[in-house]
């Protein structure tokens, strides 16, 4: 039984029929093709599957997609403007916060909630923040530092 | 320098910032299946009937039978079947493959499984299946324990680790051409490609490798992925339609590879002033149920487990055994941590028996420039186990806090390890890796098997021939990783796609140089035509390996690193929380800095999760915390500050004085964690060092 739903995914709108069993995540990997989001355990574990609930990060594996219903999603693709990088994807290339790349869209997603309610977060603050994402390459210290050159930066 | 030495930008970084790199399960084809792996409940036994009614529901159902070549997972020993027949040798070992086209459609497949169990061989030191045991001999152990004032024992003990890799493994197999090709997570497409020809009893040219991006390996996808490739390639050939087998985290971690657990007991004979006359070392590792590369891990174990001493009397046993338990496998370090470990923490022992501190034992015992190894290898003008030493030690103001420390709950420990760079002996000599390099409009594109694994092999190879070919980076491509396209540079493992394959292609590039003379690529490529320069391995002169007795050069040359890890336990939970750890490397050359500075605190991490956190829990010989909520690894909280130096003491026949880098982060952190317990009153002697453990080694054992 599928029920139609309306909502807002990075900034455009989207009107697609789920069934009720269908999590966010496969909504937006599976339906609408947006597969920056990741599926590291699908258990609500490692943060791969990030993405903004209405400007929070959630783990979308573990959100059901009717309960997007009316809101608003922002994705790793929704995070450049007009084909720029934004301050975080460019601090995460520059200062290598990325290496195999897996866990980086839960990452950014994460940091820009991170940088939307606080701009000048402090290293403990970074760290809580993302304390929900597993990274297995970097050890996270170029995470924390590439977050950091992005809040210097400003947005 | 052009290149060299510059912290150039990742090529593959702005693609995964997107979001639009593209791995496996972000893949599909038209008319895809999916497929899922039905796997054995027991350990051991055999299989009396399976019923279902799989393929009356719309699936596809692929059995033993179905193996148009080999039912075999061809590797070392060949011993291991793609799906087993009839014989069950580990839990989950893979019994048939089914797939459908709606992936929610597999967890409703019922498979009824009858087995005969048989008890299952669960512990390694009852094993008499020896899969391979190495020996190394060097001068007279009887004479040099003569020699000592003192001989001081300990037995040491590992358990297994997960890479967890956050990609789980996974591909997709197309049928096409008479054949079929593979998408897939992977580290080595020649090793799917040998596999596959074996199981489908194709020709090579019927079989096509290519890779996705990968969401990280540290060797477990070294080797698993050639089962899982051949699994889904039978089933995209009986239905003929892709087919798409991706693993779920529970089922990754259950049944895929591990790092070998290990036990390894030293005696040493020293004298009082602290110097080492006699080693005898025994390593026994649990290879799990089929031989996979545990010959080559015992053995890279087995030569690494003197530390880097000097000794003139040694005596080394390895031995890798058979037990009813899925397949460990390769995962960096590949057999190295576990006996470093036992050499480090053995050390700190050595210096307390004898009332002198950590750092003077090894000052006294540590390799200089024309030492020999065990295998009586002439260690070259490279060797920096003492730079690395003393660098780490005046950087931390080791011995001050050492001797502040003892028994306050707060801890500091040091360990000094090496790992050899490239395959072991004439491994690759064994291998001929070949790259090719071909002339473009502006610079060149680079033809190799090496594969980008977020190690940034895909950044580091292009910067090598920047700089031999005196052009900017931006010019250098590379070329997807295709086996249709790319010559066999050999498996990216073993720290050795920089040194070796790099080496290569440095050689590829100065030809081309050559060739180019004064002629831009244009002008060249207007006047001659297309220029493909492709290169084999050459061994560096002098260097001689005796694969039967173990004696010569085991590796080309080694890496160097020494951690000193500062940690303080709770006196309430017994947590012990590192609170910095630094980490001093030398491997010849730092061809990208910040690549390498990002190898070296991502290689701590997980030595740091191996040594305080990561525990496999088993039952009746399957994994039972198979779940990221049960089996943790560091998050940004368990980490402390790292201190990252890179020394730089040039390797003549590495590129640029490169050697291998990024396996040898991971040697150190367990024995320096462990070695920072004892100073902190705590003496534990096995892995990981849990609270539980900590408070044992206070409290006692309940």
């Amino acid at each position: 039984m599928k029920r139609l739903i309306r909502l807002r995914v990075n900034g455009e709108p989207v009107e697609t029929a789920v069934p009720p069993n269908r999590t966010l995540l496969e909504m937006l990997r599976d339906d609408l093709g947006l597969t920056g989001a990741k599926e590291g355990c699908g258990e609500g574990d490692c943060g791969a599957c990030t993405v903004l609930l209405d400007g929070l990060p959630v783990s979308s594996c573990l959100v059901l997609a009717l309960q997007a219903e009316g809101r608003e999603v922002v994705t790793v693709e929704g995070l450049a403007r007009e084909g720029q990088l934004d301050p975080l994807q460019q601090a995460f290339v520059e200062e290598g916060g990325v290496q195999c790349g897996f866990c980086t869209p839960g990452m950014l997603l994460a940091a820009t909630s991170l940088l939307a309610a606080n701009p000048d977060p402090s290293e403990q603050e970074i760290r809580e923040a993302i304390a929900g994402n597993l990274c297995r390459c970097t050890g996270y210290q170029k995470i924390v530092e590439s977050i950091r050159r992005a809040a210097r930066r400003g947005p | 320098m052009y290149s060299v030495g510059h912290s150039e930008e990742r090529k593959d970084g702005v693609a995964k910032v997107r979001g639009t790199a593209r791995y496996v399960d972000d893949m599909t084809f038209p008319g895809m299946l999916h497929a899922r792996t039905i796997r054995s409940t027991i350990a051991c036994g055999e299989v009396l009937a399976v019923r279902h009614a799989l393929e009356e529901q719309g699936f596809t159902v692929v059995t033993a039978r179905d193996i148009p070549g080999e039912n075999v997972i061809a590797l070392i020993a060949d011993d291991q079947p793609c799906l087993a027949d009839g014989v069950v040798r580990h839990a989950e070992e893979p019994l048939l493959i089914v797939a459908h086209p709606q992936r929610a459609a597999l967890w409703q497949a019922r498979v009824d499984v009858e087995y005969h169990a048989r008890a299952p061989l669960l512990d390694a030191e009852r094993s008499s299946t020896i899969f391979k045991e190495v020996q190394i001999d060097k001068g007279d152990p009887g004479r040099g324990f003569a020699a000592a004032d003192v001989v001081v024992e300990g037995e040491y003990r590992t358990s297994w680790q997960e890479q967890l890799y956050i990609e789980p493994n996974g591909v997709i197999a197309v049928p096409e051409n008479g054949g079929v090709t593979i998408h897939g997570s992977l580290q080595c497409p020649y090793y799917v490609h040998a596999a596959l020809c074996r199981v489908l009893g194709l020709a090579g040219g019927k079989v096509r490798v290519v890779q996705a991006v990968t969401g990280g390996g540290f060797g477990g996808k070294e080797e698993y992925p050639s089962m899982i490739a051949a699994h889904a390639a039978l089933a995209a050939l009986k239905s003929g339609r892709p087919v798409k087998l991706v693993y779920d985290r529970m089922e990754d971690m259950a049944a895929t590879t591990k790092r070998h657990p290990a036990v390894v007991r030293h005696r040493t004979g020293v004298t009082w002033d602290g110097r080492i006359t006699a080693m005898d070392i025994d390593v026994l590792m649990d290879a799990g149920a089929y031989t996979t590369l545990s010959p080559v891990v015992i053995s890279r174990g087995a030569l690494h487990a003197t530390g880097p001493y000097r000794c003139d009397h040694v005596h080394v046993r390895g031995r890798a055994v058979m037990t009813n338990t899925p397949p460990n496998g390769a995962f960096r370090g590949f057999g190295a941590p576990q006996t470093e470990f036992a050499a480090e923490a053995h050390m700190d022992r050595i210096a307390e028996r004898l009332a002198i501190d950590p750092l003077t034992l090894r000052e006294r015992n540590a390799w200089r420039p024309g030492d020999t190894t065990a295998t009586g290898q002439t260690l070259g003008a490279d060797c920096s186990a003492l730079d690395v030493l003393c660098e780490a030690a005046l950087r931390t103001d080791f011995q001050g806090k050492w001797r502040r420390n003892r028994g306050s709950g707060r801890g500091i420990g040091l360990s000094l390890f090496f790992h050899g760079a490239g395959f072991t002996g004439a491994g690759e000599e064994r291998l001929a890796s070949r790259a090719a390099l071909e002339l473009t409009a502006f610079g060149a594109r680079i033809h190799v098997s090496s594969t980008e694994l977020g190690q940034g092999a895909h950044t580091v190879l292009p910067q090598i021939v920047a700089e031999t070919l005196r052009v900017p980076y931006e010019y250098i491509e590379i070329a997807p990783v295709d086996t249709a396209g790319v010559p066999d540079s050999g498996p990216t493992v073993a720290s050795r796609t920089s040194m070796i394959v790099g080496g290569i292609l440095q050689r590829c590039a100065e030809e081309m140089r050559d060739r180019l003379g004064s002629l831009s690529p244009e002008e060249y490529l207007e006047l001659h035509g297309p220029l493909v320069i492709t290169k084999e391995y050459e061994r560096p002169p002098g260097s001689v390996w005796d694969e039967e007795h173990y004696r010569g050069d085991a590796y080309g040359t080694y890496t160097f690193g020494c951690n000193v890890v500062e940690l303080e336990v709770d006196p309430v939970t017994y947590e012990a929380r590192p609170r910095r750890l630094t980490a001093v490397l030398d491997f010849g050359k730092a061809l990208n800095p910040a690549l390498a500075k990002g190898q070296i605190e991502g290689g701590s991490v997980q030595g740091l999760g191996y040594a305080l956190l990561e525990e496999v829990v088993h039952k009746e010989g399957r994994m039972a915390n198979n779940q990221l909520a049960n089996y943790a690894i560091p998050t940004t909280l368990d980490v402390p500050p790292l201190d990252v130096v890179i020394l730089e003491t040039p390797y003549r026949h590495g590129p640029f004085g490169a050697k291998g880098l990024v396996e040898a982060p991971i040697d150190g952190p367990a024995p320096a964690v462990i070695n920072a317990l004892r100073n902190a009153g705590y003496d534990l002697r096995s892995l990981p060092a849990t609270p539980e453990k900590i408070m044992e080694a206070r409290c006692g054992s309940t």
